[in-house]
Order: C-alpha cells, then structure tokens, then sequence
C-alpha cells in the first residue's frame, strides 16, 4: 500500500486555506481598484476543495483546474508572488502574461493549468491519467471542474474511457450551485456524482466545506488510482461566496441569488469551521487563528505587492511561440 | 521503393513507434484499421501504446493533449477528417495555444491524423478537406501529403515536432503507388516543392489535387502550354518563398484546392501573391475549388463539384486567353 496524504499537518492545511483566501481577497479588492486587466472568477468559500485534494498529491502528480482556478494552483505548490504576476499581467508572471487569471499554469508543480473552458480539463487530465498509467510510477491525474461542466458530454465520455482503461483518474466535481449566472437546479439534472455509477466507476458526495470529508474522500480516491484501482469521482458540495466573475454586478440587471442564501453560507466558512474544530479539539490555541491570519495576509500583501510594478512583457515576446521559433 | 501511399504511413507509424518508446497511437479502430495505415501496429507494440478508443473524439483529443503535456508523444487516429470538428475543442481552444498560453512551459508533440476529401461516395459528413479551419488556428502545422514519399516523411517529421500537428491524408489517394527513397525518410515541415518545372503558369496544388493538376498540365503541354506546379506540403504555415518565387517566374496563377471557397487556404494564398508579388501577375489569380456547398453523395454530383482536371485546364487556358502567351 502506497501512502497519499503527504505529512501536511492541521496547521499546514489551515494556512493553504487562509492563503488562498487572502490572496483571493486581495485580487478582488485590486479588481475594485481597476489594477486587473482582465476578468477573475474568485474560489472564496471552496478553499477546502482544493486543499483537501492537493494534500495527497505532490510534484509529480498532475492536475487540470477551471476558470476559478487560483486555489488550485496554490494548493498545489503554485507561487503567489508569480501567480499575482500573472494576473497582472507582467513579465514575471508564472506565463509570463500569455495566460493571466483563466490560464495560469506550473508544470514543474504538476500544474497542467487551469482552463477557460468549462470542462475543458476534463480530458486533459484523463490524458494526464493516461501518462500517469504508462508511466507506471502511481501518479494520477486530478480534474477539478465545477457543476457547470457536469452538463459538458465530455464528462461521460472520460468515465466511460477512465473505467475501460482504469485510469487513476480523480474528476473531483465542485459543485457550488452555479452554472455561470444560472442556478444549477435549473440547468443540472440529478445527482452528478451518481454520472459515475452506471459505468462502475466509484462516486461519493461529501460537504465541500468540511475539509476532513475532503482529505477523507481524496485520500480514499488516490489509494483507490494509485494502487491500480482506476478513477473516482467525488462531488464536493460547496458555495462560492462571491459572483461568478468580479465585477458581475455592472452587467446584471438583476440578482439570481437571495442575500440569504450568501450569508446563510457564510456560516458555513470552510476556514471558519476546521479552525473551530482545531481549536475545540485541542489542535490549536484560540488565539493562534487570528495570529495566522495576519501572518498570511502580510505574506499575501507583500506578494502582491513585491510584483504589482513588475514590468509588462516585451511585445517582441509574442514571436517565442510562433510555430517554428524554439 | 515503390509503394502505396497507405502503407508509406504504415512505414512511418511503425518507423517511428521502434524509434521512440514514448510514441503512442490512440484512435478508433486503430487496431481494425479501416484505411490500413494502423494496421499491424497493435500486434507489434502492443495495447498498451496501441489503443483503441471509444468514438469519442471530444475527451480522445483532450486525451492527445493531455497524454503529450505529460510527457509522450501521441498521434491521434481521427478516421475521417470531418470528425476533428466533434474533437474541435481539444484541437482548437487547448492544442493549439496550450504553448502561448502557459509560455512555453507546455510544449505538445501531438499528431492528428485523418483521411480527407472526396472521391469515394461519402457524402457529406466523411468527404470534406477541413485543413483552412486547422490552419486558421495558428499555432498547428497542417500538412498536407500529396504522394506516398511525402506522406511517410512528413509524418515521421510531424511525429518528432514537439508542437501539434494536423495530418490530413488524402481518402481517395491511399491505393495510389509511389517512389519513397530508402531508409530514414524525412519530409520537412513548411518544405514547398516544384512538383514539376514549367514557365507560362503557374499550378499551385493542395494534397490529392497534385495529381489533378498533373494531369491537366499533360493536357496543357500538348497544347504548348508549359505548366509549374507547386506542392506547398503543409498548408499551414505556407512556404511563401517557393510560391512567390514561381509565379515571379511564370506571372500567372491557379490554385488548386479540394476545399471549399469560402475562407480557404486557395483565397489566402491568392492573397499573398496579390500582396508580394503583384506586380509580376499578368493575369488574375483563379481559385479552382470544390464549390460552397456540402459534398453531394451521387457520383455524378460528387464528381462535378471535386476540381477535375478539366477545370484545371479550363482555368489555365482562360488565363492564356485573357493575357496572350
């Protein structure tokens, strides 16, 4: 039996979380500053996806993320200093500003990038299963896409081939209720995780915001992959707290969801949560929580900072990647 | 060595596959192999780089992808051309721009190989010549073979690439016989050749169409009309040099292109002469194409719209015509 879960202890998983919720906090107040070129789809409120499944994996496994793709990429090892680069669009971007928010991309962290495309990852990372299986090293592939994607044909279409073939492929499904600006009630029919069932592949529902259901799951589904098993599919029930892209509110005329329902999931922060677990079972002080984050939110500003006057790339640069050019 | 186009691809696959451990096949009925160009190749290497996939081009394409961003080399078996357009996501939004996008960190060996163009009654869905679509994209070679030597050297060439490659065979040529030289054959890619030498006009011939135009330059000789006939070999990116400097010489151009008008590689490549090489035209450019509809079933209809070699001949004797030899 190959061990997943890497050593990452309690602490080291509530801190990716603050990470990745500081650095989405800071994008969204650098968007209302008019410092983004572009357009950010934030991930506050699934930080727990990410973590939770990221923890199991290291360098050498791949992953394919989505247009909300942030807290994938630092989950997985990415740099915030270049990922803030990124997004800015300067030179020292991860992509050197070819990508920006939708694209950005570490493959020597075994990020194969995050894609703009809904559902796109999908049959890159069943391809990057298929690597994995050639390979014969135990790594797999981990495709996180959203309900949205669920309603793409590609999804079957990986499932069947995945339970063919028996790729150690893990389709984890964040579902956080929103299709773009349609409910998913109204544009997704049945249970997404039970897609896997009638081609035998293994499925399971858990709370999204409840990142010991997800290292659970995660680490069941990698044993599963890694120990020639073939894929999983984990639907993470989750929320997104913030629209589906910054900014939404100057082309909506209308709200397609009740401020209830918003705060009703703010109540069920996942970072709020494992910290008060942590702190009522004895893993942390009470007063630690606030200590880290503070901590993380300077680590996060000075990032963002150290990179927000980094130079715009060369125009010359767009010749690097004309067919040809080496 | 003369040998059929199908089996110079035969020749390639497994050329390559003995070559390089990291060169899979997947693809529909690879191991079948409708065409025979795949076939042997799963007894010689074995299902695990030989595999046969569902018909489902959307997550096979992505799968090509992302199967190459992982490390191999993955040629992707489409069958016929027209289905890249059910696969167009993984060629379009990821293979080609994959590299740009992530600044060159993904760099994708990946062929997609598909057979082509009418000729054999396949009416609309299996008959079309879709490499203006493939080259509109920018970041994927489309070569076009014309012969049996060419398909086996692009290919092996096309296989060793590290950035995407659409391979458009043609359908109707595969049984046709060719030279190939001996031994480690290779074709470059954006490598145009003067398939034939000649000084009135000059033939620009896209794929299958170079037999075409063969045939209608037969013709024209006998008539005192001395044709050049230029095989671009990969219609994206296009070997302008060899182009422009054979209608520098002739001053007349026809292209010759199994595609339909509309948005083609026949209008852009009239195009670029038009811009760097106008003032050596003596006479209009003439497009010959199949026309702007779907290909008609019936062999009489399928035959009247496939450029023949009496349109060639029609094209070039109105440019003679209008110009004087």
């Amino acid at each position: 039996m190959i061990s997943n879960t890497r050593a990452a202890g309690s602490l080291d998983l509530l801190r990716m979380m603050l990470t990745i919720r500081k650095a989405e906090e800071r994008l969204a107040s650098d968007f209302k500053a008019g410092m983004l070129p572009g357009p950010v789809h934030l991930y506050i409120g699934q930080e727990a996806v990410a973590t939770g499944v990221c923890a199991g994996l290291d360098d050498r496994d791949w992953i394919t993320s989505t247009h909300r793709g942030h807290g994938h990429f630092l989950a997985k090892g990415g740099d915030p200093k270049a990922m803030f680069a990124e997004i800015y669009g300067r030179s020292t971007g991860i992509c050197g500003g070819f990508g920006g928010s939708m694209h950005v991309a570490d493959v020597s962290k075994g990020i194969l990038g995050a894609n703009g495309i809904v559902g796109g990852g999908v049959a890159l990372a069943t391809g990057a299963a298929l690597a994995a299986q050639l390979d014969g090293e135990n790594r797999v592939g981990v495709c996180f896409f959203g309900d949205g994607a669920a309603a793409q044909g590609v999804l079957g279409e990986a499932l069947n081939i995945a339970a063919l073939w028996k790729l150690p492929l893990i389709l984890v499904c964040e579902n956080n209720g929103f299709s773009e600006f349609s409910p998913s009630s109204n544009v997704i029919a049945g249970d997404i995780y039970r897609r896997a069932e009638p081609y035998g592949v293994p499925s399971v529902r858990i709370d999204g915001n409840d990142l010991d259901a997800v290292l659970e799951a995660s680490e069941t589904a990698l044993d599963r992959a890694r120990n020639g098993g073939g894929g999983t599919l984990i639907e993470a029930l989750t929320y997104r707290i913030h629209g589906h892209v910054e900014g939404e509110q100057a082309f909506l005329k209308t709200p397609y969801r009740a401020d209830e329902e918003i705060e009703r999931w703010r109540g069920e922060d996942p970072i709020e949560r494992y910290a008060r677990r942590l702190v009522d079972q004895g893993e942390m002080a009470s007063g630690k929580f606030a200590e880290l984050e503070e901590d993380i939110g300077r680590m996060i500003r000075d990032a963002a900072d150290s990179v927000a006057d980094d130079p715009y790339p060369e125009i010359g640069n767009l010749e690097r990647h004309r067919l040809g050019a080496e | 060595m003369r040998k059929r186009m199908i089996h110079a691809i035969n020749d390639a696959l497994f050329e390559e596959m003995e070559r390089d451990e990291r060169v899979i096949l997947i693809g529909e009925d690879v191991g079948a192999s409708i065409f025979g160009d795949t076939r042997g190749l799963l007894d010689r290497f074995g299902p695990d780089r030989v595999r046969d996939t569902p018909i489902s081009e959307a997550v096979m394409g992505g799968m090509a992808v992302g199967t190459a961003a992982a490390g191999y080399r993955v040629v992707c078996h489409l069958m016929y051309a027209n289905f890249i357009y059910t696969a167009f996501d993984a060629i379009a939004n990821q293979a080609s721009r994959l590299r740009l996008m992530t600044n060159g960190q993904i760099r994708l060996p990946v062929v997609f190989m598909a057979a082509g163009g009418g000729g054999r009654s396949n009416a609309g869905q299996h008959s079309d010549y879709p490499h203006a679509p493939v080259a509109s994209l920018g970041g994927i070679y489309v070569a076009t073979p014309s012969c049996s030597a060419d398909a086996k050297g692009l290919l092996k060439t096309a296989i060793r690439t590290d950035d995407p490659v659409f391979f458009l065979q043609p359908t109707s040529r595969g049984g046709e016989m060719g030279d190939i030289p001996e031994g480690d054959h290779t074709v470059p890619l954006v490598s145009a050749h003067v398939a034939r030498q000649g000084d009135d006009v000059t033939i620009v011939a896209v794929g299958a169409m170079l037999r075409i135009a063969t045939r209608a330059a037969d013709a024209l000789a006998e008539e005192g009309v001395s044709v050049e006939i230029v095989d671009p070999r990969t219609s994206y990116p296009l070997d302008e040099d060899v182009i422009l400097a054979s209608v520098r010489k002739t001053g007349r151009l026809v292209v010759v292109d199994e595609a339909r008008a509309a948005g083609s590689v026949a209008n852009h490549i009239s195009a670029l002469v038009c811009e760097k090489a106008f003032s050596a035209l003596r006479a209009p450019i003439i497009p010959v194409t199949t026309p702007d509809l779907a290909v008609a079933y019936s062999p009489p209809l399928e035959k009247a719209m496939i450029p023949g070699p009496e349109d060639v001949v029609a094209a070039v004797q109105r440019l003679i015509k209008e110009t004087g030899q």
